[in-house]
């Protein structure tokens, strides 16, 4: 087949709201955009781990403790799953990796910010875990398949970590006084790192208009800010606290609030290196790479071994 | 840079005994056991399966997606394959 003719193929497979399978025929800028985004999404999966992790040894109940470390495993496994599909476009897991520890890759920029009080784990369960479903609910129909599929595996075990943060955030808000403001204090911190998850807005993303022509995307980085708004804000006002944003509020006319932009130049600080946490985070995962080198040698050079005892019996 | 993430494995779960095995995933590992153990970890955290297949992806043969059309073709004309085919007289009824 001709070159256009596969193009045919595969236009012709979006539009019939058909998946794109890995040995399918793709034009090379699907592939790569694919690429960059399953892998920044896998990369965060396995740095968000970082933010969490650091309440584990300090969970104020044995019950929050288990809770927090199936939650934290599970992001594991999230990076895991991403991993592999984005394998299935022909990265190696090692090249993925390289290009993490040496910060080519990027990840959320939601994950360079302290987790500095117990509130904060409520308040990334609850805010950042709900930020990425809404984002991940609509990846599920995206056009590659295998990266489809581990979405919706993602999203079973998803709602479960935003039960939990918005638990964790209940107890606060209805307790002491002094755990309020805690609340508070948390959700005035996380509120606007969190709007910036979408993404810059759709005026200015470069990478926006591919991902809907390709359906990788089927909502602009606006709709689903907007959307989380709309759905978080009475969950606020549940809870008794106050979104840190003076503009907030409702418009009858288009059936949701108005809100403030986030401040979009520290967005792009953060992402390109300079936020509170990025150099942590990045020293933490190579640290954490470089000493298990080990154990991948180790588990290497014993199927070697146990391979040539059964070839040579 | 070495590879050193070991090669990669397909898993089927079974979601219950006496169901069929059906595909959720790949992982990478160096042998059968870690194959096994590691798709328990990855693939089973909520009680997903009974039972778990890991078969190296590169044992996997599969038919290529530009043969749909050739390959599949031969079955679209043999409508008498299906039981609509066939007229059950109405004294019958259920058949």
């Amino acid at each position: 087949m001709e070159d256009n003719k596969f193009e045919e193929v595969f236009e012709g497979k979006l539009a019939k709201n058909e998946m794109v399978e890995p040995k399918d025929w793709m034009p090379d800028n699907y592939r790569k955009h694919l690429i960059r985004q399953i892998s920044q999404h896998a990369h965060s999966e396995i740095v968000g781990m970082l933010p969490e992790g650091n309440w584990i040894t300090r969970a104020p109940s044995l019950r929050a403790k288990v809770v927090l470390l199936a939650k934290v495993q599970d992001e594991g496994g999230h990076g895991l799953y991403l991993y592999t599909a984005a394998e299935t476009l022909g990265i190696s897991r090692d090249e993925l990796l390289n290009n993490l520890h040496t910060g080519k890759a990027k990840y959320s920029s939601i994950f360079n910010y302290p987790t500095l009080t117990w509130a904060d784990i409520g308040a990334v369960g609850w805010l950042v875990d709900g930020a990425a479903i809404m984002n991940q609910v609509m990846l599920q129909r995206t056009s590659y398949g295998p990266y489809a599929r581990a979405m919706v595996r993602i999203c079973k075990e998803e709602s479960f970590h935003q039960r939990q943060g918005f638990e964790i955030m209940t107890h606060l808000s209805f307790g002491t006084a002094d755990q309020k403001a805690m609340a508070q204090d948390a959700l005035n911190r996380w509120w606007f790192p969190t709007m910036m998850m979408f993404g810059p807005p759709d005026s200015e993303s470069p990478n926006s208009e591919n991902a809907i022509k390709w359906r990788i995307k089927r909502e602009t980085n606006d709709q689903l800010r907007q959307k989380f708004v709309n759905q978080t804000v009475p969950q606020v006002e549940y809870l008794g606290l106050t979104v840190p944003d003076a503009n907030l509020k409702w418009n009858e006319a288009k059936k949701g609030y108005d809100y403030s932009e986030p401040n979009w130049v520290e967005f792009k600080n953060v992402i390109s290196g300079n936020g509170p946490c990025n150099k942590q985070r990045l020293l933490a995962r190579n640290k954490a790479h470089n000493e298990g080198a080990w154990v991948r040698e180790a588990a290497q050079a014993f199927a070697r071994k146990r391979k040539e005892i059964y070839e040579a019996a | 840079m070495s590879d050193n993430q070991g090669p990669v494995w397909e898993i089927f779960l079974q979601k219950k005994a006496g169901q069929p095995f059906v595909h959720c995933g790949s992982l990478h590992a160096f042998d059968k056991e870690m194959a096994l153990q590691n798709a328990r970890d990855l693939y089973t955290r909520r009680g997903e399966g009974v039972s778990i297949w890991a078969v190296p992806s590169n044992a996997i043969v599969a038919s290529s997606p530009e043969d749909i059309g050739p390959f599949f073709e031969p079955s679209n004309d043999k409508v008498y394959r299906h039981p609509t085919f066939y007229q059950i007289p109405d004294a019958i009824g259920h058949m």
